[in-house]
């Protein structure tokens, strides 16, 4: 009832709110999405990736490319875009999967550094630089920013509720038995390796599908995503769906208002991942669903006594 | 045949980088994320007492027991209850400091790139033959780490607390029912990879430029250098940072945007057809 209102006020915002906010709010659907990501693959998946800009960044150059030399109609380039960064996490899984644990974290950053050099060095996309959509200067700013803001919230309902249903299904029962213990798991009969694949790909289509989005509206990125998306998960609570959400708007006000310090910034972030992991492992969701028991997603299985026998 | 050489000399940095690395993960499979970030801090550490007035070697004498202590005690008061099953916490942390470190280093040193004055040292060398000449340093960077290699095996087969590393490493309770403290072997062990990092910091300061924000390629590096020679052995991993060493060589040979890229391409391919390493000595 009440996440149905808010929809409806979300998906009319076009029309009685300013563009800045549908600005602001396309940025937040990018945190969020990504976060999100990051948050299946490493907390619900046990795969902490360092990698995941990779997707990111590959997600927004096949959307440029697209926009810019095949003419294709932006907003379509960007599902292209997020579809090409899945079919890659394939075969990047089979380099990727033959590390675990701390190890497979830097391993997916190698891979990430990999295709960063290689985009680099391809001059005829804009190589480090960037480059900008030209294919968007046909449209006129009022549809082009209304659009983009549909996409964006489309995206964000879509990407809540796929992760939803998918950790409520038998197979994110799955999921969660492999984080737990992958060999007991095994022994149950779930399929691991499939499931992993099946994560990893879905993560990298998140990621992609942040990345197209944030190109559109943004035309260069330097840092590093994934840190974000950890400080974000991480603050607002890894292995949870609430987690991210809250994590992604506490990160975006912070940036709002902070980043002009720069460096001191990011080492306050830095302190505060830190802190939370060491004191609050549970973050910021986990603290307060302890405290009052409050759930917007329920996904955990409660033993249920029956009253008979 | 150049190349050949220069990548060797370039693997033994690639290698005291590697040490520290693989040091820690190999006593408490702790995965260090900040590991390249503490290497520049070594360097700028190095070069901030330089720029005082001291030597290049005797900075040493200052940074590395000011190195043991700061490993002993971040192991001892925070990444000791990191530690534990699941990797996330310790990665997570370390990935932290990592961000502090090079923000820290940012705000007191610029972005710009400076290397460790040491009097000409680093430009000196002797010619072997009419076209190759080997530098001076380069050839005292490879000394220092076939030295360290050397000490790390002998260190651990030989010395009390050579032992107390490996059997904290193959299950902490039963070393610790044998009286051994893992907590404190865990800091004492990240102890000793700060003075390895300290000491590779000061030499890539004097080699080349560095800056705040080259800590992650050194850590990738390094963590290439384990992976390629196999863990468990401290020689597998000097030889693993050798190839890397001599693949990034050819590549900048060929372009010099492709070096460092090639490099990278090599770890995967070896990831791909033996990913147990080339001289694996226990397997994970």
């Amino acid at each position: 009832m009440v996440s149905g209102l808010t929809l409806v006020l979300a998906a009319t915002l076009p029309f009685w709110g300013e563009s800045s906010w549908m600005r602001e709010f396309v940025e937040i659907a990018c945190y969020l999405i990504f976060a999100m990501m990051w948050n299946l693959l490493a907390g619900y998946g046990g795969m902490v990736s360092i990698g995941q800009q990779a997707f990111f960044g590959l997600g927004g150059y096949v959307m440029l490319v697209c926009g810019n030399f095949a003419g294709i109609n932006p907003f379509i380039a960007i599902l292209i875009g997020a579809l090409v960064a899945g079919v890659l996490a394939i075969p990047i899984s089979w380099v990727a999967f033959r590390l675990q644990g701390g190890y497979f974290a830097i391993g997916t950053w190698v891979i990430s550094e990999v295709i960063r050099l290689s985009i680099a060095n391809m001059q005829w996309v804009g190589g480090g630089s960037g480059t900008s959509l030209t294919a968007l200067r046909g449209i006129d700013k009022a549809t082009r920013e209304s659009t983009t803001y549909w996409m964006a919230l489309a995206c964000v309902v879509l990407s809540i509720t796929l992760v939803y249903v998918f950790l409520r299904s038998k197979q994110g029962l799955a999921l969660l038995a492999i984080r737990d213990n992958e060999i007991a798991a095994k022994s149950q009969g779930i399929a691991v390796g499939r499931m992993k694949l099946a994560v990893y790909v879905v993560a990298a289509i998140g990621a992609g599908l942040a990345g197209a989005l944030y190109f559109v509206g943004n035309l260069r990125i330097s840092v590093n995503w994934t840190a974000f998306a950890i400080f974000m998960v991480v603050i607002g609570g890894i292995g949870r769906i609430e987690g991210p959400i809250i994590g992604a708007l506490i990160f975006w006000a912070l940036n709002k208002f902070f980043s002009d310090y720069g460096t001191w910034y990011l080492i306050g972030l830095g302190l505060l991942a830190i802190f939370t992991t060491i004191y609050f492992k549970q973050g910021l969701w986990g603290y307060m669903q302890q405290r009052w028991g409050i759930s917007l997603f329920p996904i955990t299985r409660k033993l249920q006594y029956s009253s008979q026998s | 045949m150049e190349t050949l050489i220069q990548g060797i000399l370039l693997g033994g940095l690639y290698g005291l980088f590697a040490l520290g690395l693989s040091l820690m993960f190999g006593v408490m499979r702790l995965t260090n994320t900040a590991h390249g970030d503490f290497i520049i801090l070594g360097s700028f550490a190095s070069l901030a007492l330089v720029s005082s007035g001291l030597s290049p070697l005797q900075t040493l004498l200052v940074t590395l027991p000011l190195a043991w202590v700061l490993g002993y005690g971040l192991q001892r008061y925070v990444l000791n209850g990191t530690l534990g099953k699941d990797p996330l916490p310790s990665l997570v942390v370390t990935f932290g400091l990592s961000i502090v470190t090079q923000n820290f280093l940012l705000e007191i040193f610029s972005a710009d790139p400076r290397a460790i004055e040491s009097d000409g040292f680093n430009t000196l060398g002797f010619a072997i033959s009419e076209s190759i000449s080997i530098g001076l340093l380069p050839m005292l960077i490879l000394v220092l780490a076939l030295l360290a290699t050397f000490f790390l095996q002998w260190f651990f087969k030989n010395t009390h607390m050579g032992r107390a590393f490996r059997a904290v490493s193959d299950d902490p309770e039963i070393a610790e029912l044998m009286g051994l403290n893992a907590r404190q072997v865990y800091a004492s062990a990240t102890g000793l990879a700060f003075v390895l990092i300290s000491i590779s910091g000061t030499l890539q300061g004097m080699r080349t430029t560095v800056s705040p924000s080259d800590g992650p390629l050194l850590l990738l590096f390094a963590f290439e250098s384990v992976i390629i020679g196999g863990m468990g052995s401290f020689w597998g991993t000097l030889a693993g940072a050798m190839l890397l060493g001599v693949a990034q060589q050819i590549g900048f040979r060929w372009d010099s945007g492709w070096g460092i890229w090639c490099g990278h391409m090599m770890f995967l391919i070896i990831l791909i057809v033996r990913p147990q390493g080339l001289f694996p000595k226990t397997r994970d």
